[in-house]
């Protein structure tokens, strides 16, 4: 059988990351943004799986920061959201140009 | 260890006091009492005294620097929640919780200033910034405060993707997440291309974290929106311990790849383009909180100086820049908080109304723009003298010296607000335990001034 090669992946992951970084950019929805931000950091459990199994099979090293960065992204979810509610009860919308009142 | 693991029990008991405990004065003296047990614990790790033993498996090294760095730390904190408890009980009802999310923060810098693995890094900043996305959005009904905590999650959040993709590349490229591998030249020899992206997503990444000027946009909302108290905090400690994390991280790692990366040139980039915004756009503020926010970018490039440098002097002078930074804006923010209007007006007339308050200020901006006889004389003169030891892009202290003047500007401008302008200079009701306080924090600034050495002999003994 043959192996998917290490370039496919990362292209995958590699692809995540951008469309993460590109909807963090664009979107003006929060909850949007706050999906790119979980893109963003799926993408990095991918490439560190992918690094783990086919460059660095001996420990599993990789495997193990992913369960780090899954959990940390659950807490920082928990804690977006509260902020999110938050901001909905005071401006009665989650578009970020709302979210306006500090001007240099 | 002790700290680490303590500071986490007391945040836990600090949280189930809120449910026993009323009173808001009980409460931080309870908090008071963690922190000081907290800091004797961290000392007597110093000493070679562990509570704990625990097998780190060489993803912690508690060496000199770094439990210097926690003592410090520890101990900005506890004059923090001295000189401004009562501020932290007014932001709203929920008292015990802001003094655990304190201690929780604490527990994450107490990580990230021992770490050896990058693993150990991703937490411990990760650990100290999902409490303060809380403490900046503490003050709910307030819009300011709402919108602070948003920006700051978002950016925070942003600049860990970033770091991630960067632990990614180099754990792709030398299979380890050890920082010591990573420095050795003799087991990583040969750099490869994915290990220096990935250094240069740690760059920036951390450029976000302390604020480095192409990546300070967020700083100023963030300090200006969030509740006061928590300003002063995330300026000072929190700030500090970033950097602590980026110097260990760019230790000596910068030398061996140096012939792929001018790694000077691009921090020189930095450094200047941080001094630049930092003190020209505070120059323009009209608050003296935004004021503030400004001037802390524009003491980031200072501090930016070590993690140019590199050496033994950097080493010690990023700790005693952390002292006299952390004690100087924690007093600036204690006095502000107690001011009726935030603005230089506001300022008007206080050495008529309340001369002790005035007079300690006067130290504390003075030590923040590096007058000689206080702390931030021999801070900013540790940071210029590492440079120049390293006998590169010399002009660039020139430069500094030149910024540090700017910085005159602004900071004297509310010495001249205080003195020599009449007004009310109205304030809050004010303890005199509190002008105690701020009396002993002004002796410390002026005893370190005078004697840098109290700080630094703690490195080797």
């Amino acid at each position: 059988m043959n192996t998917i090669p290490l370039t496919h992946i990362l292209f995958v992951s590699t692809a995540l990351f951008f469309i993460g970084m590109y909807g963090l950019f664009t979107r003006r929805n929060i909850i949007t943004m706050l999906m790119s931000i979980e893109l963003i950091l799926n993408s990095v459990n991918i490439n560190f799986i992918a690094f783990n199994k086919y460059l660095h099979p001996a420990n599993l090293d990789g495997v193990f920061f992913t369960i780090f960065i899954i959990a940390i992204a659950a807490a920082e979810a928990a804690v977006a959201i509260a902020i999110i509610i938050n901001l909905y009860r005071n401006h009665k919308s989650i578009d970020i140009e709302d979210a306006a009142e500090m001007k240099y | 260890m002790n700290a680490i693991i303590l500071s986490a029990i007391l945040g836990v008991i600090m949280m189930f006091s809120g449910i026993w405990v009323n009173n808001k004065a009980t409460l931080r003296w309870i908090a008071l009492a963690g922190l000081l047990v907290l800091l004797i614990s961290n000392i007597a790790e110093m000493y070679g005294y562990r509570i704990w033993n625990v097998n780190v498996h060489n993803m912690l090294y508690f060496d000199r620097f770094g439990l210097l760095f926690n003592s410090v730390a520890i101990g900005s904190t506890f004059i923090f929640v001295a000189l401004s408890g009562s501020d932290i009980n007014r932001v709203g009802k929920y008292a015990a919780e802001y003094y655990t999310l304190i201690f929780f923060v604490l527990t994450g810098i107490t990580i990230i200033s021992v770490y050896t693995s990058l693993l150990m890094l991703f937490l411990g900043i990760e650990i100290m910034s999902i409490p303060l996305y809380i403490l900046t959005g503490s003050d709910k009904r307030n819009l300011k405060s709402n919108e602070a905590s948003l920006k700051y999650f978002l950016m925070g959040a942003f600049s860990t993707g970033l770091m991630l993709m960067g632990i990614t590349l180099i754990y792709g490229a030398t299979g380890s997440f050890s920082i010591e591998v990573l420095n050795n030249p003799a087991i990583a020899q040969g750099v490869s291309f994915l290990e220096i992206t990935g250094m240069l997503f740690l760059l920036v990444s951390m450029a976000f974290k302390v604020s480095a000027a192409p990546f300070h946009f967020w700083t100023p909302d963030v300090y200006d929106g969030a509740p006061g108290v928590f300003t002063s905090f995330m300026a000072t400690v929190v700030k500090a311990a970033a950097f602590i994390a980026f110097v260990k991280l760019f230790d000596a790692r910068m030398s061996y790849s140096s012939a792929v990366v001018d790694w000077k040139m691009l921090l020189c980039i930095l450094i200047i383009a941080t001094l630049l915004i930092g003190n020209i756009t505070a120059v323009f503020q009209q608050s003296v909180k935004r004021m503030l926010a400004y001037s802390s970018i524009a003491q980031a490039g200072f501090m930016l100086f070590a993690v140019f440098s590199m050496n033994e002097m950097a080493k010690e002078g990023i700790i005693f820049y952390a002292v006299s930074y952390s004690l100087a804006t924690i007093g600036v923010f204690a006095v502000l908080l107690k001011m009726k209007d935030f603005t230089f007006e506001g300022y008007n007339g206080l050495a008529k109304s309340q001369p002790v308050l005035a007079f300690a200020n006067t130290v504390f901006l003075l030590s923040l723009a590096g007058i000689p006889l206080t702390a931030g004389f021999f801070a900013k003169y540790f940071m210029l003298a590492s440079v120049i030891q390293t006998g590169h892009y010399l002009w660039m202290v020139i430069v500094a010296v030149l910024f540090a003047a700017v910085s005159v500007y602004y900071y004297f401008r509310v010495i001249q607000a205080m003195y020599f302008k009449t007004g009310e200079g109205e304030t809050e009701n004010i303890h005199p335990g509190f002008k105690t306080g701020l009396i002993i924090l002004t002796v410390i600034i002026i005893l370190l001034g005078v004697a840098p050495n109290l700080i630094i002999n703690f490195l080797y003994f």
